[in-house]
């Protein structure tokens, strides 16, 4: 059993599951998202008093074990949120890899979310630049950048944004090796766009739009759910040899801080981790959304139910195997995100063990999701997949 | 010299002289102008600029800076204004932008210049369309003062040679999808000239990014007849393994970049690839190809203004050839086609007679070597006609009358017209031409008849490909299908191998 922080803080407690009053006291020590605000620029300033240190943590204890340097407890690892373990990413995949190019709409000078901070500097404005304000144009100069076998890191500025390149992700970048006949590929292309719910984002920045995706053979997407996973995650969807759309949940930013090896390694792609053991229910989500489902596991073992909670990590190609030894052994599967019901890739999942784990199932399969509706202001609070709407659902699917 | 003043003056440039400056700019400009005009008499490069009166591309392409920048840009760009070569190649405004009577310099960021008094509108369009660059006429005659490219005999004939053999493929693919045999064709009867005489200006280190009616590159560059004819056929020697319609070429080792039918997606990608090249050092360009649809695609913009911000060494070469299926360039662009798109962008362009292979050999070239040497991208409209349907499920004659098909058909074509040439170089003769088409003919049949006789590609091919390693979920989905295909055999098409 992987050793997992559960504390939470009442701040992120209240973040993802309060009420209004408790909200507007929050507003004023969760980091704001938007450019026009003023930004921290590095790990020490984002660490200050009104972040806490440990606070959101799935914490990665297990790291994977085909990694450059031997990550075991002896690693040094330092305390570090979200954005600057991917701005630790990036640096190493730009040091390791003279080919490799970071590009997006204002990355220069470090990004609306700073996770190119220091980039440019570092590694020159040839390297890291800033493009013109046009997704199409950034996904599609990345494509034939990395057909000419380099490493093209974009960033999609709010995964929100990424529609107007939807053509060349889904018809160029996903079918670009099959088309061809393995002549060519762009398996150098990772696309970065953070994504999701951030508790004032309104319709345009806060959609997660990752099932649009996993419709599309050819592309691979990622989704982690700290900081530890986000680097070892990161630089294994860099180095991929296929493209990959990867997802970064800007609520954790800043919220999520905890101890992330220093060195270079990567975490596997299309393996799921087991973050909690437990025998009565399987929870299966990723990204942000284990933060608040790990809450709802919390509650329900005070209730003597055990919860099984699964971040799937890679969302295509995703790991089934071990979601069906979970559903094999627990007998019920919930499933859960913040994007709308239908069509979400809980849809997927649930039709998936459907088909493998009918006759072990001792109940339906349960979805806790958005709603069908817009990324609503105002009524966010109600349509998130909140701590407890799962914990009724737990308690609903072994009540069945 | 008004030059050497400005330049002094600039090292000890203050706020404050910001209006003597602008002064010293109309006075270089008008100076410069003069000798731009007396170059533009010796060099064919060189096209008076008739459609804007606003503003050089120098000046917009100085883009955002800080207040505490703007001085330094101000006297960046003099120095570029200054500049000779500089000059020469980008062209001037009809008139010096500076109202003589206030010579304040407006320094906002988006633009850096001056004021006028005058409450006016640029027009919409110049007052003469921008003239086309040719050297030889419809009868194959060199236009006077025309400066004809160095073209030896043994290159001439071998262009000749490739638009007849493209021309002679042409026929008897479409015959050949006309038959049944394949599913789909698309010809290139008209643009045989934008085919091959571009290839031939290019090196065959550059990257080709094309739409679908450019198989002429691929050609040139050595992509065999039977390379062709296994595509259309999509039997087990299809490069692309029978998994793409015909006319989807493409080869690593030609550099020639997989078709695919959306249009426009591949200009953006071009631009990446020429990034590639410049950050690789290489002397190499990149090359896109498109038609006057796809200039209205969101792609193109983005391609564009990619090119000019990142300063890409790639040559956009637009095929206009008048319709887009069955939309006419009138439904498509209210622009003086496609050639002033390339100053909205700060790209330098140029229009050439598509059907004359001399002046477009001659323009790539010259294109190429700016592109290269200088880092940057240039716009090449050439001006052709759609002699075919847009492709064979189209029929063209309800949307456009058969005397224009064949005017342009008969007495336009640019196969021709290069004929004409070099048969009055003494370079090419009626023996000649009699062994180049039979010999081509033959060739095409039988490159035809080889691959139509081929198996399809294995079964097996559909799964793979989608990423570089076969991930379970398709392992799966392939043992799956293995068992349907033993339940119902007879589903399925014989030709394609299952065991």
């Amino acid at each position: 059993m992987r050793s997992i922080s559960r504390a939470l803080t009442s701040i992120q407690r209240c973040a993802r599951n309060c009420s209004s009053n408790q909200q507007e006291s929050l507003s004023g020590l969760v980091r704001p998202f938007s450019s026009h605000a003023k930004l921290d620029t590095d790990t020490k300033a984002s660490q200050g008093d009104d972040v806490p240190k440990k606070s959101m943590n799935l914490s990665s204890a297990k790291l994977d074990t085909d990694t450059k340097a031997s990550q075991g407890d002896d690693v040094p690892k330092k305390s570090m949120n979200l954005f600057s373990a991917i701005n630790q990413a990036l640096h190493i995949a730009l040091e390791t890899d003279p080919r490799s190019y970071v590009f997006g709409e204002d990355v220069s000078f470090g990004g609306v979310f700073r996770c190119t901070t220091n980039l440019a500097d570092t590694f020159g404005k040839h390297r890291i630049f800033n493009t013109p304000l046009c997704e199409q144009g950034i996904v599609g100069f990345a494509i034939g950048l990395a057909a000419m076998d380099n490493r093209a890191i974009a960033e999609i500025q709010f995964a929100d944004y990424i529609y107007p390149a939807f053509d060349q992700i889904v018809n160029e970048a996903a079918k670009f090796r099959y088309r061809s006949g393995n002549q060519f590929n762009c398996g150098g292309l990772t696309i970065r766009a953070p994504y999701g719910a951030v508790g004032h984002g309104g319709h345009y920045h806060s959609q997660s739009p990752e099932s649009f995706f996993c419709h599309v053979p050819g592309i691979k997407v990622v989704i982690p759910r700290s900081p530890a996973q986000a680097k070892g995650l990161l630089l294994a969807s860099i180095r991929d040899p296929n493209p990959v759309v990867f997802f970064e949940p800007k609520w954790l930013y800043r919220l999520s801080v905890e101890e992330v090896p220093e060195g270079d390694y990567m975490l596997p792609l299309s393996e799921a981790e087991v973050i909690r053991e437990g025998t009565d229910i399987t929870l299966v989500g990723w990204g942000a959304q284990l933060v608040v489902m790990e809450q709802a596991c919390i509650e329900a073992s005070k209730e003597d139910i055990s919860c099984e909670l699964i971040d799937l990590r890679t969302l295509i190609p995703w790991d089934r195997e071990t979601v069906v030894a979970s559903v094999n052994k627990t007998g019920r599967l919930l499933v859960s995100h913040e994007a709308p019901v239908t069509g979400g890739f809980g849809a997927e999942i649930s039709a998936s063990i459907t088909e493998r784990c009918f006759l072990r199932l001792e109940a339906p399969v349960a979805r806790v999701c958005g709603y069908d509706t817009p990324f609503p202001l105002v009524f966010e609070p109600f349509y998130m997949p909140t701590k407890n709407k799962i914990l009724d659902a737990i308690k609903a699917a072994v009540n069945y | 010299m008004a030059g050497s003043t400005v330049r002094s003056l600039m090292k000890t440039s203050t706020t404050t002289t910001l209006a003597r400056v602008a002064k010293l700019i109309t006075e270089a400009r008008s100076c410069s102008q003069q000798r731009t005009w007396e170059n533009r008499r010796s060099s064919p490069l060189l096209l008076p600029a008739r459609e804007f009166s606003c503003g050089s591309a120098l000046w917009n392409a100085s883009g955002r800076s800080s207040s505490l920048e703007s001085e330094e840009l101000l006297k960046k760009n003099l120095s570029k204004v200054l500049s000779p070569t500089t000059r020469q190649l980008s062209g001037e405004p009809e008139k010096a932008f500076t109202d003589d009577e206030n010579l304040e310099v407006l320094d906002y960021p988006g633009a850096k210049t001056s004021f006028t008094h005058e409450l006016k509108f640029i027009p919409e369009s110049a007052a003469e369309p921008v003239p086309c660059y040719r050297l030889v006429n419809d009868f194959g005659q060199p236009l006077p003062w025309a400066h004809l490219p160095e073209m030896d005999v043994k290159l001439a004939r071998e262009i000749y040679s490739h638009m007849v053999t493209l021309q002679t493929m042409d026929v008897i693919f479409y015959e050949a999808q006309r038959q049944g045999r394949f599913s789909f064709y698309m010809t290139t009867n008209g643009e045989e000239a934008i085919n091959i005489a571009t290839a031939a200006a290019l090196s065959p280190q550059d990257v080709v990014f094309t739409q679908y009616r450019e198989p002429g590159i691929l050609m040139w560059r050595g992509f065999s007849l039977e390379s062709f004819a296994n595509q259309c056929f999509g039997n087990g020697d299809d490069l692309g393994k029978g998994r793409q319609m015909p006319v989807h070429y493409g080869s690593h080792e030609h550099k020639y970049f997989t078709i695919s039918s959306p249009i426009a997606t591949q200009l953006p990608q071009a631009v990446g690839a020429a990034y590639g090249l410049k950050m690789g050092n290489e002397d190499a360009c990149a090359v896109a190809y498109f038609g006057d649809g796809a200039s209205s695609e969101g792609d193109f913009h983005a391609a564009m203004n990619f090119a000019s911000i990142l300063e890409t060494p790639i040559l956009f070469i637009c095929r206009n050839n008048g319709w887009a299926i069955s939309t006419p360039t009138n439904d498509q662009f209210r622009s003086d086609g496609i050639v002033v798109k390339g100053r909205g962008y700060g790209i330098r362009s140029i229009r050439v007679d598509g059907m004359d292979t001399l002046a477009l050999f001659s323009a790539v070239k010259e294109a190429r070597k700016m592109a290269i040497e200088e880092s940057r991208p240039v716009v090449i409209e050439a001006l052709t006609y759609r002699v075919g349907h847009h492709s064979t499920s189209d029929d063209s004659s309800k949307y456009r009358n058969k005397v224009e098909i064949d005017h342009w058909k008969l007495v336009r074509d640019p196969v021709l017209r290069f004929k004409r040439w070099i048969e009055a170089q003494g370079w090419w003769d009626i023996d000649s031409e009699k062994k180049i088409r039979t010999e081509a003919r033959a060739a095409v049949i039988a490159a035809m008849n080889k691959a139509g006789r081929k198996e399809k590609p294995h079964i097996s091919v559909l799964f793979e490909d989608v990423y570089d390693s076969l991930p379970s979920h398709l392992k799966e989905q392939q043992a799956q299908l293995r068992e349907v295909i033993a339940r119902h055999p007879r589903d399925y098409p014989a030709d394609v191998p299952t065991l």
